[in-house]
C-alpha cells in the first residue's frame, strides 16, 4: 500500500473480476505501469457468479450474429491460451418433443453464417454421445461449447499482470476520485478491513466494474445507464452429463446444462432487479421451481440428484447511449471514452459483454488507453499463454503413465495447470488432504495462501475450490481456517472469517435444502455449533 | 419444488454420504497403509472425480480388502465397498496378471490340484518351490498354501452320501463353494451329520461353480459373472423344487445374495431370500421351535469366536454365536470384531502380505492372549490367516456342533 500512494501509475484498473483481471494482464504486457483495485476479492461479482459456459456462440446466433462470431473467435483463442482453465466437452442443442425444429434448421444455418460448426445429429446419436440427455428429443445439433472455470481463468490473468509488473490491491472500495480540471489523476480508496483511505494516481483510469461500474461512473460524474438482471442457478453435487446440453429454442429460462469442474450446473434465469439488491441476492422458491422443473425436461437425471446449492448474479445490462428511455439495452461490448462522451480525461469504462468476451474487452480498452498515453505496442493477449497454461506443460494424461498420480495430484494439476509444480509438500503432512470433496491438500493451502492473494477462507475456496464439495465445508472450512491463522496469526480474525464462511456455504443451501442436502446442513450443525461451539456471527466480510 | 425431485433421495447411492468420515474410522486397511486414500476418499468423494473423467481413478485403490466393514460402519447405507469394487473393474489399468488370473480361477487350480493332492501338498510346502512363486509369480513366500484333498467332496458326496439324502423328508440345497470341494471335505461331511441329525436331506447343486468372490477382486469379471449366472440357474432350479440353499462360508453366502446385484448386475431378487448361511439356517429351525439339538455332556470347549467381516455385512454372526453358546459345556470368549487381514487372495500376494499381516496384528494377539482351544469362525480364509499367524486352530460351527451333538439323541428329537 505504501509502494502503491507513492507511485504514478499509467493505468489504475478498479475491478478484479474477469474484465478487470484481463485489463489489467494486457495493460501491464504493453509496458504500462498497472494497478489493479478489487472492493473485495477477484470473481466475486458477476464472473464467479454464471455458468462457466464456453460458449461456441451459437446460443447468439439466432438473435445476435455479432456477439456470436465474437464467441467463436474467443472461443478458439481461449482453448489455446488458458488450456487449463477450459474443458473441451463439447456441447449439443437438442429440441424437445414441445418445441419446432423448424428453429433447429434456421439455428444451424445461422450458426454456419457466424462461423460456428454445428453438426445435425440423429437424436440416437445425441443420446448415444451424452447418455444424460432426455431420450426423447426429436433434434440435436453439436457445437464446440465447452466449460470455463472463470475463478482459474481471472487469477491466471492476475497473476500474469503480476509477472509483468503490475500491483494489485484487493479489499479496498473506490470512494472518490482525484481530479485535475476536468481530468481524473487518481482514486481514492478505502480499506475494507481498517476504512483507512488513501489515493492513489494514475494518468489513466479504467472503470471494470461491471453493474458496479453504474456506481463508480457516478462518483467521476458521469452517467452509464446500467440495469442489474439477475440470473439464478442451481449446482448440483457431481456431473451428470460430460457434454454441455442446450434447449434449441430462443433463449429463454434454464436452457442450458453445463459439466463444470466436479458439478454440473443448470441455468439460468433473468429478471430485472434494483440496485439496493445487487450484493445480497436469494435465490427465491419460484426460481429453484423453474430451473429444476426446465432442467429436468434437458435431463430427467436432475430429478434424482441432489441439488447443492442455489446462487445468483447480476449482469450488467447497458443501455445503448443513444436511448435516453434506456429500453434499447446493448448486447454487445460497450467500451467508453468519457473524453469524448463526457468531457472528462483519463476515464474509460469498459462494460456490456460476456465472460467469453472478456479478453477482447480488455484488448478494447487497453488500445484505447495506450491512444491516450501515446504508447504504441500491439496487443498480444491472444498469443501469449495464460500461467498455467505454458505449452511446455507436460500432457497431463502422458504423465500419469510415467508415475501413478494419486486424484489429489491430478485435481491440484487441473486447477493450476503447469504451475501445479509450485505446490511443494515439504513432508507427509502437507500431503494430507484439507479438502476432500474437492482434493485440496495442505500443500496447495499453503501455495495458494502464499502466492495467489488469499487472506480468508472464501478467497481460498475461489483459488482452490475447498468447500465447493459435496460437504459444502463441513470438512474442510475448519482445516482451513486453522492454516490461514497460521499464516495470519489471528486466531480470533480466523473464527470470525470461519463463521462467515459457514454462513455464506448455508446462504446458498438454504433455498434447495431438503433430502440429503438437508442432512448435510443437519450434520454440519452438528458440528460447528454442536461440537465446536461455533456460534459467532460477525459482520460479513463480503 | 422438492416434490419435483421425484424422491427425496438420491438413485446415486454415493450422493447420500454426509461426509461424516465413520467409514474411514473404522477401515482397516487405512490404520496400516497411509498410500490407501481410505474408503470415503476412494468411494463417494472419488467417484465425483471420476464421472468427470476415469482419468481421476487412483490406482491405490487396488488396496482395499473388500471387507465391506465401511458399508456396516455407514450410517446413511451408502454401498462404499460397491463403488470402489466397481471402479477398480471399470477403470484400474490393465488386464489381471498371470497370478491374479491363477488365484481368481480356484476351479481351475482345485480341479488340477486334487487329482495329484500329495505332490502338490508337498511341492507347495518346499522352500524353493515357495521362493521361486515369490520371486517369479509375487506369491508371497512367507505364506502356507492350504492342502488340498485327494478327494473332491463332490466326488465323495456321490459315491457315500448322495443316496441316502433322498430318504428324509424334508431337504435343503448346500452350496459347498471351492474350499469344501478341493481342501477341507470334512466341513461338508460335517454340515451333513448336523443336517441328517436334524431331519434334513442334504442336495448338491446342480454344477455348483465358485461363487466368484475372488474372481470379482481380481477384475476377472466376465468370468466371474459366467460363473454366477450358472450358480443363480442351479440356484432357482432347487428353490422350485422346494429347497433353501445353505453355505457353509459367509463369504461365498455374502457374494451371491450382495455382489451379484451390486457389482455384477445380476438379478438375483427372486433366490436372494433363499440363499444362507447353514448356522442362519439351524439357527432359525432351533428359534422356531421346528429342530432341536441335543449335545453330548463330555464335550468340554473354550472356544473364542472370530467374526469374518462378510459375516459383519450379513448380520448373522448372532446365529452362529447363539448356536455355539447353546453347547452346554463351552466356555464362550467373543472375540473383538476386528478383520483378520488376509481377505482371500489379497493375503497372498507379495505386495499386500504386510499389510495382511499388520492389519490382522491385534486379533492375532486377542486369540493368543484368550487361552482359547481352538476358534470358531464361519470364513475359510480367516481360518488359513489365523492359523498360520497364531499356530491356534479353526473350525468352522458347523464342524463344532458335528462334534458336540450326540446324534442319536438329535435324531430322536427331531422325529
Amino acid at each position: 500500500m505504501k509502494n502503491t500512494a507513492q507511485k504514478e501509475y499509467d493505468v489504475i484498473i478498479i475491478g478484479g473480476g474477469a474484465t478487470g483481471a484481463g485489463t489489467a494482464r494486457d495493460c501491464a504486457m504493453r509496458g504500462l505501469k498497472t494497478l489493479l483495485i478489487e472492493r473485495l476479492d477477484f470473481t466475486a461479482g458477476a464472473t464467479g457468479r454464471n455458468h462457466g459456459l464456453l460458449h461456441s456462440g451459437a446460443r447468439y446466433a439466432h438473435t445476435d450474429p455479432e456477439s456470436a462470431a465474437e464467441c467463436i473467435k474467443e472461443n478458439i483463442i481461449l482453448k489455446r491460451i488458458a488450456r487449463h482453465c477450459v474443458e473441451d466437452t463439447g456441447g449439443l442443442f437438442v429440441t424437445l418433443p414441445e418445441d419446432s425444429l423448424d428453429y433447429q434448421r434456421a439455428f444451424i444455418q445461422d450458426c454456419l453464417k457466424a462461423g460456428i460448426h454445428a453438426d445435425e445429429l440423429d437424436p440416437g446419436e445425441a443420446v448415444r454421445m451424452e447418455p444424460a440427455v432426455n431420450p426423447d428429443i426429436i433434434g440435436a445439433v453439436k457445437v464446440p461449447d465447452g466449460s470455463i472455470d472463470p475463478f482459474r481463468l481471472t487469477t491466471a490473468n492476475v497473476l500474469a499482470a503480476r509477472m509483468n509488473g503490475a500491483d494489485i490491491i484487493t479489499y479496498h472500495e473506490v470512494v472518490g476520485f482525484e481530479r485535475e480540471g476536468d481530468r481524473i489523476t487518481g482514486v481514492r480508496i478505502r480499506s475494507r478491513r481498517t476504512g483507512e483511505e488513501s489515493s492513489v494516481y494514475g494518468r489513466v483510469t479504467i472503470n471494470a466494474a461491471g453493474i458496479w461500474g453504474h456506481h463508480v461512473a457516478e462518483l467521476a460524474g458521469v452517467t452509464v445507464n446500467m440495469y442489474p438482471a439477475k440470473g439464478a442457478l442451481l449446482i448440483f453435487g457431481h456431473r451428470v452429463n460430460n457434454m454441455v446440453i442446450n434447449r434449441c429454442r430462443k433463449p429463454a429460462d434454464a436452457d442450458i446444462l453445463v459439466p463444470g469442474d466436479t458439478i454440473c450446473v443448470i441455468g439460468t434465469t433473468s429478471t430485472r432487479i434494483p440496485f439496493d439488491q445487487i450484493d445480497k441476492m436469494d435465490v427465491t422458491p419460484g426460481e429453484v421451481d423453474l430451473l429444476l422443473r426446465e432442467g429436468i425436461k434437458l435431463s430427467p437425471a436432475l430429478g434424482w440428484t441432489r441439488v447443492l446449492r442455489a446462487y445468483a448474479g447480476v449482469r450488467p445490462l447497458v443501455a445503448a447511449d443513444n436511448d435516453p428511455t434506456g429500453r434499447s439495452i446493448s448486447r454487445g461490448i460497450v467500451c467508453l471514452d468519457h473524453a469524448v462522451r463526457d468531457g472528462l480525461e483519463g476515464f474509460i469504462t469498459i462494460t456490456g459483454g460476456k465472460l467469453m468476451t472478456y479478453r477482447l474487452m480488455a484488448q478494447e480498452a487497453t488500445d484505447l488507453a495506450c491512444r491516450k498515453l501515446g504508447v504504441d505496442k500491439p496487443c498480444e493477449t491472444a498469443e501469449v499463454p495464460l500461467p498455467g497454461s505454458e505449452p511446455d506443460a507436460k500432457d497431463e494424461e502422458r504423465r500419469a503413465h510415467i508415475i501413478e498420480l494419486s486424484t489429489e495430484q491430478k485435481a491440484a494439476e487441473g486447477r493450476h495447470g503447469s504451475w501445479s509444480g509450485k505446490i511443494k509438500a515439504r513432508d507427509e503432512a502437507d500431503d494430507a488432504l484439507v479438502c476432500e470433496c474437492e482434493q485440496v491438500s495442505v500443500a496447495e493451502v499453503n501455495y495458494a495462501i502464499e502466492e495467489l492473494h488469499v487472506h480468508n477462507l472464501i478467497n481460498l475456496r475461489r483459488r482452490t475450490r475447498l468447500g465447493m464439495g459435496t460437504c459444502q465445508g463441513e470438512l474442510c472450512a475448519c482445516r482451513g481456517a486453522g492454516l490461514l491463522e497460521r499464516h495470519d496469526g489471528c486466531p480470533r480474525r480466523s473464527l470470525d472469517d470461519l463463521a462467515s464462511f459457514m454462513d455464506e456455504r448455508w446462504h446458498g443451501m438454504y433455498p434447495v435444502c431438503w433430502g440429503e442436502t438437508l442432512c448435510e446442513v443437519q450434520f454440519t450443525s452438528w458440528l460447528y455449533q454442536g461440537v465446536m461451539g461455533l456460534t459467532a456471527t460477525p459482520e460479513k466480510s463480503e | 419444488m422438492m416434490d419435483l425431485q421425484q424422491q427425496n433421495i438420491s438413485d446415486n447411492n454415493f450422493e447420500s454420504c454426509i461426509k461424516c468420515t465413520i467409514c474411514t474410522v473404522y477401515c482397516p486397511v487405512t490404520a496400516v497403509n497411509p498410500d490407501y486414500p481410505g474408503p470415503k476418499q476412494a468411494g463417494p468423494d472419488g467417484e465425483r472425480y471420476r464421472l468427470k473423467r476415469p482419468y481421476f481413478y487412483d490406482e491405490a485403490l487396488k488396496y482395499c480388502l473388500n471387507c465391506k466393514r465401511c458399508e456396516v460402519a455407514c450410517p446413511n447405507n451408502v454401498k462404499i465397498g460397491d463403488i470402489i469394487q466397481s471402479a477398480r473393474i471399470k477403470y484400474a489399468k490393465g488386464r489381471p496378471s498371470l497370478r491374479d488370473s491363477m488365484l481368481a480361477d480356484t476351479d481351475a487350480m482345485g480341479t488340477m490340484a486334487t487329482t495329484m493332492a500329495p505332490l502338490v501338498n508337498f511341492t507347495l510346502g518346499l522352500r524353493p518351490v515357495k521362493l521361486i512363486m515369490d520371486k517369479v509369480l509375487k506369491i508371497d513366500d512367507r505364506r502356507t498354501f492350504p492342502k488340498y484333498a485327494s478327494e473332491r467332496f463332490e466326488t465323495w458326496y456321490r459315491r457315500h452320501a448322495a443316496r441316502q439324502q433322498e430318504s428324509f423328508g424334508k431337504t435343503v440345497s448346500y452350496f459347498h463353494g471351492c474350499y469344501v470341494n478341493y481342501n477341507y471335505p470334512q466341513l461338508g461331511k460335517d454340515l451333513i451329520k448336523v443336517m441328517n441329525a436334524l431331519g434334513y436331506g442334504v442336495r448338491l447343486l446342480d454344477h455348483e461353480k465358485c461363487c466368484g468372490v475372488a474372481k470379482i477382486a481380481n477384475r476377472c469379471v466376465d468370468e466371474a459373472t459366467r460363473d454366477g449366472e450358472k450358480n443363480l440357474k442351479a440356484i432357482r432350479k432347487a428353490v422350485a423344487a422346494g429347497d433353501d440353499v445353505i453355505a457353509t462360508s459367509s463369504t461365498c453366502c455374502f457374494t451371491m445374495r450382495d455382489e451379484y446385484p451390486h457389482v455384477l448386475g445380476l438379478d438375483n431378487a427372486d433366490v436372494r431370500d433363499s440363499i444362507m448361511l447353514a448356522t442362519r439356517f439351524i439357527y432359525d429351525l432351533i428359534d422356531s421351535g421346528k429342530g432341536k439339538l441335543v449335545f453330548r455332556s463330555d464335550y468340554r470347549k473354550k472356544i473364542a469366536y472370530h467374526v469374518p467381516c462378510h459375516m459383519e455385512k450379513l448380520g448373522w454372526t448372532i446365529c452362529s454365536t447363539s448356536l455355539l453358546r447353546m453347547i452346554p459345556g463351552v466356555e464362550f470368549i467373543n472375540l473383538i470384531s476386528h478383520c483378520c487381514g488376509i481377505a482371500g487372495t489379497y493375503g497372498f500376494k507379495k505386495e499386500y502380505y504386510d499389510y495382511s499381516q499388520a492389519i490382522g496384528a491385534p486379533l492375532f494377539k486377542d486369540i493368543l492372549q484368550s487361552g482359547c482351544d481352538f476358534v470358531a469362525c464361519d470364513c475359510e480364509t480367516c481360518k488359513w490367516q489365523i492359523e498360520m499367524s497364531t499356530g491356534v486352530e479353526v473350525l468352522n460351527p458347523i464342524s463344532v456342533l458335528a462334534e458336540a451333538i450326540d446324534v442319536e439323541a438329535t435324531q430322536r428329537a427331531n422325529l
